[in-house]
């Protein structure tokens, strides 16, 4: 195990450990800047789309993950920063600016949306984002003049520093182009957890009467959460508009959002990198199932019918499983493979095993 | 008239929603989990009595099917929280819905798997036939649904105010381990509960399937009884019941007296609305928290 001898207090809060964990960052980095000469097309697509549903995933986990505050409306925020962002462009703004605009305003309405949402709590505030999801659908149908309704809108090639950046023309371009968006999300993320601010978030989800007790301003924590994690979802549904190409009132809809609450849960709760691993299974589970459903129609015969609805299905079973068996997702599960290595011989057993509880009535509030 | 006809029809969905809803709170109130997937359940109970009682798969006669299937929910809803729910001691809420949110994904797929993605009816004696009152024709199914739901409505209020075991059920949700102390099996009831859960789900699923028809995604209204429960006031049977009677209700007059795209948004502004003015619902039980 590498102890790290600390001489500074920077030390303690600089984002990295030392210069090892910095060195394979910047390794991954490298890698994920040269995927485009590795991969093909179709691969490289899919690459691109685990790391917007990554970038969505962050978002939410500075919600859920963070502050405690499960919301499952975050496909309503999607759906405000895609249309935000292709107004503004048909609009003639440029791309370099509506893009982030987009981000401002969805994080602008996630923090009004906050403030009635503050005073509920747990399940009164999941249902309370749930319906305001199944809402925007019908507000975007009913915004016609300004959403195109029904018909859906289609995003258009956009140019960043006089690049051309278009899902099919220029995948490699695209998909740097979301590889920076996922960079910069995720080093402000880090900052933003070594802060004074990072710090009531996690105060906020641990425990709202001790955060009080410390100073913590409630409501302004999770407004500022929510503001925050809106506009970094609202970047992702911009991303994921021009992703799809074309898009409608059902393209975000509610079982989007329980498929992202979902996912950073099967990714693990409470991590950066929750969000990435979340994010690969989402995106690689179809493809996955569609071969290795080849696979069996092979070795058996015959049987490659399309089984309807067998996607979420297996998604449910991951989920139940994860939940019953690994509650900290894939994220814990690897910390405590890491751990084994780095202790080998000694890890014991209950490591990280959590105190017995029992229920605390939430009732009386 | 023709309200009145609309009012008919809007209780008696309202009922199948106040039903779900029902399971929501039973649940709720003893277990303190919320089960996001007494949408899907109510599509199972239906699935299994269709399955039972149809010509095309087992043909049992209606009222034998009724008790099987009754029991068949009850024993799946005891089986989950043995093996599911019971391991989630102690855990947030939050998780709680997750894992529910999941099992209902796995049993959409499951439904879909065994009976098809087709709509189908239950095959019933009340099928078809009509009450006339007054000028007033009544589908005989509505007037079922209705005197069901309350009657069971009436039930379980008696049962959880009354009963020992309604009692410790009671008092197993506000404090597992008071409860404990006092004598309550905890675990025992817990199990209860949710097998009485999987039997209210299966009532509605009957009820619903007989007025109307279930494919497997039926359970998303699961979402609208939800809807229903919290406008009612979670913890409170009456208020559930009183809440799904409200969505049910609302739903035709609104499409029937506002333009087409803004009805169906009806029912889930009043819950925005209730859930920003009144955050624990209409009929809600909650005091402050003394720390």
């Amino acid at each position: 195990m590498r102890i790290v001898f600390k001489t500074n207090y920077m030390q303690d809060i600089r984002p990295w450990k030392d210069g090892y964990q910095l060195s394979l960052y910047m390794l991954l980095l490298v890698v994920a800047i040269a995927a485009p000469w590795m991969l093909d097309d179709f691969y490289l697509g899919e690459l691109t789309n685990v790391l917007i549903w990554a970038i969505a995933g962050l978002g939410l986990m500075v919600l859920t993950g963070h502050t405690g505050q499960a919301s499952l409306g975050h496909a309503a925020f999607l759906a405000i920063g895609c249309y935000a962002n292709i107004i503004l462009i048909e609009a003639g703004v440029p791309f370099m600016i509506a893009f982030p605009v987009a981000g401002l305003i969805t994080g602008i309405i996630g923090a009004t949306i906050a403030v009635p949402a503050l005073r509920l709590h747990g399940i009164y505030l999941a249902i309370f984002t749930l319906a305001m999801s199944i809402l925007m659908d019908d507000i975007i149908v009913l915004a016609e003049p300004i959403t195109g309704g029904v018909a859906g809108k289609y995003a258009p090639s956009v140019g960043v520093f006089g690049f051309m950046v278009d899902r099919w023309g220029t995948p490699n371009e695209f998909y740097w182009l979301t590889l920076g968006v996922v960079v910069l999300v995720t080093l402000g993320y880090i900052n933003i957890l070594r802060a004074p601010l990072g710090r009531s978030f996690i105060a906020v989800r641990d425990s709202e009467v001790s955060a009080q007790a410390m100073g913590v301003d409630i409501s302004r924590t999770k407004t500022i959460s929510f503001g925050l994690s809106c506009m970094v979802t609202g970047w992702a549904g911009a991303l994921m508009g021009l992703y799809a190409g074309a898009f409608n009132n059902e393209t975000f809809s509610v079982v989007i959002s329980i498929q992202l609450l979902m996912m950073i849960v099967i990714g693990g709760l409470g991590s950066i990198h929750g969000a990435f691993f979340g994010a690969i299974i989402i995106g690689f589970l179809p493809q996955f199932l569609s071969i290795s459903k080849e696979y069996v129609g092979a070795v058996f015969g015959g049987s490659t019918v399309a089984i309807p609805g067998l996607e979420f299905g297996i998604f449910g079973m991951i989920l139940i499983a994860f939940i019953l068996f690994e509650p900290m997702g894939i994220y814990g599960r690897w910390l405590k493979v890491r751990t084994w290595f780095e202790l080998f011989p000694f890890y014991r057993k209950d490591m990280f095993k959590r105190q017995k509880s029992y229920l605390k009535t939430e009732r009386l509030r | 008239m023709d309200n009145l006809q609309l009012l008919i029809s809007g209780l008696a969905n309202g009922c199948v929603y106040g039903l779900i809803a029902l399971g929501f709170v039973l649940i709720y109130k003893a277990t303190e989990a919320v089960n996001f997937a007494q949408g899907d359940f109510m599509m199972l109970g239906a699935f299994i009595t269709i399955g039972l009682t149809n010509t095309e798969y087992m043909g049992l006669p209606f009222w034998l099917a009724l008790p099987i299937s009754l029991g068949l929910m009850a024993v799946l809803g005891y089986l989950l929280d043995r093996f599911l729910i019971r391991k989630m001691f102690g855990e947030s809420q939050t998780s709680v819905v997750i894992l529910t949110i999941a099992l209902g994904f796995v049993i959409r797929f499951a439904a879909g798997l065994i009976w098809g993605h087709e709509p189908q009816t239950l095959q019933n004696p009340l099928a078809g036939k009509e009450i006339a009152l007054g000028g007033l024709v009544l589908g005989m199914e509505d007037v079922a649904v209705i005197v069901v739901t309350v009657l069971l409505t009436w039930a379980l209020y008696v049962f959880f105010s009354k009963t020992k075991m309604g009692l410790a059920m009671q008092g197993a949700s506000q404090n597992q381990l008071a409860a404990y102390y006092m004598g309550v099996p905890v675990k025992q009831v817990q199990g209860l509960v949710w097998a009485l859960g999987g039997v209210v789900a299966c009532v509605a699923g009957i009820l619903f399937a007989a007025k109307g028809s279930v494919d497997p995604s039926t359970g998303l209204i699961g979402i609208k009884a939800f809807a229903a429960a919290v406008i009612g006031g979670f913890g409170s049977l009456p208020g559930a019941l009183a809440g799904g009677l409200i969505v049910g209700v609302i739903e035709p007059f609104a499409s029937r007296y506002i333009a087409a795209g803004y009805s169906q948004i009806a029912p889930y502004a009043l819950l925005l609305a209730v859930l920003i003015f009144r955050p624990h619902g209409l009929f809600s039980q909650v005091r402050s928290k003394k720390v």
